[in-house]
């Protein structure tokens, strides 16, 4: 008798197709996973349908990477489709686990998104006033188009998820590790990140050069200063996310003598990698004086982009209040502009 | 003791970090007119405690609102557990620390200062003013500084009103 | 008519998504393309410092990331008023040409190739990157990811990560390429050379040896008179990094060259109820609606339209496979759609040689990389060719570098309204009688792959490629038939 190949679905929501992209990128080895499962899913370069996914049981599909963040009905529905058909969900790269870049939207709006991209744009010659509606008629014929929803989610705040794949894009070598670890079922306890224990500070190349007592008395954005290509970081004042984000990336992005941006997301024991950043960044302030603290803080231009580049919708705030008009970074004075 | 309402007697939600907040103190609650705000009160075990204490012993005011949560040292009140308390319901989250020189690990106070303003920026940008988030220095002498830093900040987060956030895992929160 | 149910569970909307209206007698009435999500980014990249766009908008597109990275890191160079050293730029280029070839291999090998390789109506389960390996042989589908391999090993040793790039700063790169690199780096062009003059052997013998092909490109079902837009160097050649943008009418003429720094001036965009995604024009003629001919002020960009745009190629090879597919079609410019798919295989070989010429330069090793001497920041503009065409960032800052406004026009939000027309044309010109069949519908999508459109990058939203919807409706507004490609 043969032996059943275990059915693997891709599906991607909101996301760019880096998730994808890194697929390719696992090269001839795709084809040695190719062989050992039998693709259900996985619209960027096979053709299924729907109603394929529909007709199997609950439960047939043995593994569903889906990455991305939710921000539409449809997207929520696939999920939900694939949860039931799946024994096992795992969140694929950062959208998915933690909202992602996309989910900055959540320090905008809705309302805001419109206004810049329909009538605040230098290029919109928009007199009329027109946005995109649900309902619409396309000379004369009837359309429509999905809601524009609020806000971003994560994908483990509609589904139930097994285990998550960091990173963004993940890399794939971590991609490979992780589907073999389940192909043969070695996997750790449901919850689980798919990728090292440690913070990336523990694997950085440049751990060595980090002091004890690192103080930092001016903060320099990447751009201000050539980075020395040996030293830490955060030595140098550059602000660097490895203190509170997770290991697993090859430390591509210091390796390119440029400061980790938090893609992984938090390390194990860390709840809002954006609040552990601000207490491991701003404890290595040089001030002593409440005064120095508010001029050390005011040198990190935009605290939230920086520290939840990646993590908003998984945050324990989530998004932004839309109770009343928020004041956001600071320099943004020029709401008309553009 | 004056009147208040049961509602606001009862523990607050515990914090996901397995908190729960102590809510009497033996204090003379004052009569808010506002009282449907919740103030998270992080005290220093070695300081701003003994400062509740005092204040509870000289039957000072206090508003109804206050939860207070004993910590060993204001230097460990990570940001995280700050976001808790706005997450798990409280409209405004205090810090209370040791005078400046007198911390009892030297350094802790230090570290909350740093911490404090750079937090204060990244809540502005979620929407949430920054009255509603402070830090202050009160010595386990000194009930009535207490009493006092209590009642101004509540009464700040008071005239802005309860904070609503967004519940991410309802999904009727959807829009 | 055969009509066909749907299942009502099945929801698309999700997806790109062509509506096709029969009238009466089953004939196309109108086809209408729709793009249906948004994500943002010009409203939350404000706020946000300058220095970070590269690597955020990057995010706008996983496909081709190395195309947003580039024109923000140019839109900051402008922005904070910094030229980069020779050797920053040189690195710059020689990272967007390795992006350029493999993505442009990536598209005719998996995307658009198929549809030639198998033909148009072959069946749906053959007409994928499978059966193009089944019909060239495995050794040349194995050539296909060694290459694709190493172009993306370059990319990762010079950009940090080959998805969503980490190199790009004001005023240089992060990183100098080590002279230890030079030899490997200089193989890797002259195999890519070889490589791309192999995939055009390959499109000559596929399609200009097949008459039927032949006739389908040259034909007047994908065919629209429109003005073209691209880059060009200051001798008017083709340029994928940098230069100013030109504009020719349908005649071949030259409209517009302008600055980037100009370029709100000569474009503007109209919004549409029905769709996410806005429709560029040329400002000075106005919006006249979706009509192409020698008053419409729709533009097209991507590889066609920059072979249309430019007087030659600036390397040999390329010069020559450029004359030839002028010489084939009799003429300058060439409006047929389908002909993108050549002209992007030209394009292949330009990047191609243009990596050899860059590995040779002295300067792309010298550790100079970075120009520190900003000026007080305001306002940029970024334009590179991507893959998919013209790509415009322009940010507006405070003084210390804070974005307070952000413009994007992304690729193929520039073919967007040429999308619809090319559409609706194929679609009106296949479907007769209400004859439907899913050759024919493959046929409509065709005009629609022509662009290799990346509606991840139209939308800031959608993921990847390909995912579309075709309904077709009857005059009653009752859908006959769907079909999905996921």
């Amino acid at each position: 008798m043969i032996k059943q190949k275990p059915k693997v679905a891709f599906y991607w929501c909101a996301s760019c197709g880096g998730c994808e992209e890194t697929v390719v990128d696992l090269n001839a080895a795709i084809l040695d996973v190719a062989d050992a499962v039998d693709i259900v899913l996985w619209p960027v370069a096979l053709d299924f349908k729907y109603h394929h996914i529909e007709a199997l049981k609950d439960g047939d599909i043995a593994v569903s990477f889906i990455n991305g963040a939710i921000r539409t009905n449809e997207q929520a529905h696939i999920s939900k489709l694939l949860r039931q058909k799946s024994g096992l969900v795992v969140a694929f790269g950062s959208c998915a686990h933690t909202g992602g870049i996309p989910g900055l939207a959540n320090l905008t709006s809705r309302e805001e998104i419109f206004r810049t991209s329909f009538h605040e744009s230098p290029t919109v010659v928009n007199a009329s006033g027109t946005v995109p509606q649900e309902d619409s008629l396309a000379d004369g014929m009837p359309v429509r188009l999905p809601a524009f929803w609020e806000e971003v989610h994560t994908l483990d705040q509609w589904i139930d998820v097994d285990y998550y794949i960091p990173g963004c894009p993940p890399p794939p070598a971590l991609v490979l590790s992780a589907v073999t670890a389940i192909l043969e079922g070695k996997l750790p306890e449901k919850g689980s990140v798919l990728a090292p224990a440690k913070a990336l500070c523990d694997t950085c190349p440049r751990r060595k050069t980090k002091s004890e007592n690192t103080k930092i008395t001016k903060i320099h954005r990447p751009h201000e200063i050539i980075a020395d290509p040996e030293i830490c970081f955060l030595e140098q004042g550059i602000i660097c996310c490895g203190p509170a984000t997770r290991s697993g990336c090859g430390e591509v992005c210091i390796n390119g003598n440029m400061p980790c941006t938090g893609c992984f997301g938090p390390p194990p024991g860390v709840i809002d990698q954006g609040a552990k950043l601000i207490s491991a960044i701003s404890s290595l302030f040089n001030a002593k004086t409440k005064e120095e603290a508010m001029e050390m803080a005011r040198q990190v231009v935009d605290p939230a982009g920086t520290f939840h580049r990646y993590t908003v919708p998984s945050s324990l705030l989530g998004c932004r209040i839309h109770k009343k008009a928020a004041m956001p970074a600071d320099g943004r004075m020029d709401r008309e502009a553009a | 003791m004056g009147a208040v309402p049961a509602s606001l007697l009862a523990p607050a939600a515990p914090l996901r970090l397995g908190i729960s907040p102590i809510t009497n103190f033996g204090w003379r609650f004052r009569r808010c007119s506002v009282t449907d705000v919740k103030l998270l009160t992080f005290v220093c075990n070695w300081c701003s405690y003994g400062g509740a204490d005092t204040a509870g012993g000289l039957k000072l005011e206090c508003p109804p609102g206050v939860r207070l949560v004993r910590v060993m040292c204001s230097g460990r009140v990570d940001a995280q557990l700050i976001l808790e308390g706005f997450r798990s319901g409280a409209d405004g989250v205090l810090v209370l620390g040791c005078h400046p020189g007198d911390c009892h690990y030297k350094e802790g106070n230090y570290v909350a200062q740093k911490r404090a303003p750079l937090l204060a920026r990244m809540l502005e940008q979620f929407g949430i003013e920054r009255e509603r988030f402070r830090i202050d220095w009160v010595s386990a002498g000194e009930g009535e500084r207490f009493s006092k830093v209590v009642n101004a900040m509540y009464d700040n987060v008071a005239r802005l009103g309860p904070l609503e956030l967004v519940d991410r895992k309802v999904e009727g929160s959807m829009r | 008519m055969k009509t066909i149910t749907v299942d009502p569970i099945t929801r698309l909307e999700g997806h790109g998504k062509i509506n096709i209206f029969l009238d009466d007698d089953g004939n196309v009435q109108k086809a209408i393309f729709q793009v249906p999500e948004l994500r943002g980014f010009e409203a939350f990249a404000i706020g946000r410092p300058a220095e970070d766009m590269p690597q955020i908008t990057s995010r706008i597109c996983g496909v081709c990331p190395t195309a947003h990275h580039m024109a923000a890191t140019k839109a900051l160079d402008d922005l904070f008023k910094v030229t980069p050293p020779p050797a920053a730029k040189a690195i710059r280029e020689l990272v967007n040409c390795a992006f350029m070839t493999e993505d442009h291999a990536l598209h005719f090998y998996f995307l658009g190739g198929p549809d030639f390789v198998l033909g148009p109506s072959a069946p749906p389960e053959q007409r994928n990157i499978l059966g193009v390996v089944g019909v060239v042989g495995k050794e040349i589908a194995g050539q296909v990811i060694d290459i694709r391999r190493r172009l993306r090993d370059l990319m990762a040793l010079c950009a940090g990560k080959p998805i969503h790039p980490v190199f790009g700063l004001p005023g240089g790169v992060a990183k100098a390429i080590p002279e230890s690199e030079r030899t490997q780096i200089q193989q890797l062009g002259r195999d890519t050379v070889k490589f791309a003059q192999f995939s055009l052997d390959l499109f000559r013998k596929i399609v200009l040896g097949n008459k039927d092909l032949l006739e389908l490109v040259t034909g007047d079902i994908y065919y629209n008179e429109t003005n073209y837009m691209g880059l060009v160097d200051a001798d008017n050649r083709l340029n994928l990094y940098d230069g100013d943008v030109r504009v020719v009418d349908p005649a071949g003429k030259e409209r517009l060259k302008f600055k980037p720094q100009d370029y709100a001036k000569h474009i503007a965009e109209h919004v549409e109820e029905w769709t996410y995604v806005k429709f560029p024009y040329l400002r000075d003629v106005g919006w006249r609606g979706f009509v192409d001919g020698p008053d419409s002020g729709l533009y097209r960009v991507a590889p066609l339209a920059r072979l249309n745009v430019a007087d030659g190629m600036a390397t040999p090879l390329a010069q020559a496979e450029y004359e030839r597919l002028y010489e084939t079609f009799g003429g300058k410019p060439v409006h047929h759609t389908l002909a993108n798919h050549w002209a992007r295989l030209i394009e292949l070989l330009y990047a191609a040689e243009r990596i050899t010429e860059l590995a040779d330069l002295p300067e792309l090793t010298s550790p100079d990389i970075r120009n520190l001497d900003f000026g007080i920041p305001s306002e940029g503009v970024g334009i590179v060719e991507a893959p998919r065409g013209t790509l415009i960032h322009h940010y507006k800052s405070d003084e210390r570098g804070v974005l307070t406004g952000c413009n994007l026009i992304v690729a193929t939000v520039g073919n967007s309204a040429a999308i619809c027309m090319s559409i609706d044309r194929a679609a009106k010109k296949l479907i007769k009688n209400g004859n439907v069949n899913e050759g024919l519908l493959n046929m409509v999508e065709m005009a629609f792959r022509a662009y290799d459109p990346c509606l991840s990058c139209a939308t800031h939203a959608l993921p990847g490629e390909m995912p579309l919807a075709v309904e077709i409706i009857d005059s009653k507004g009752v859908i006959v038939q769907r079909l999905e490609r996921r």
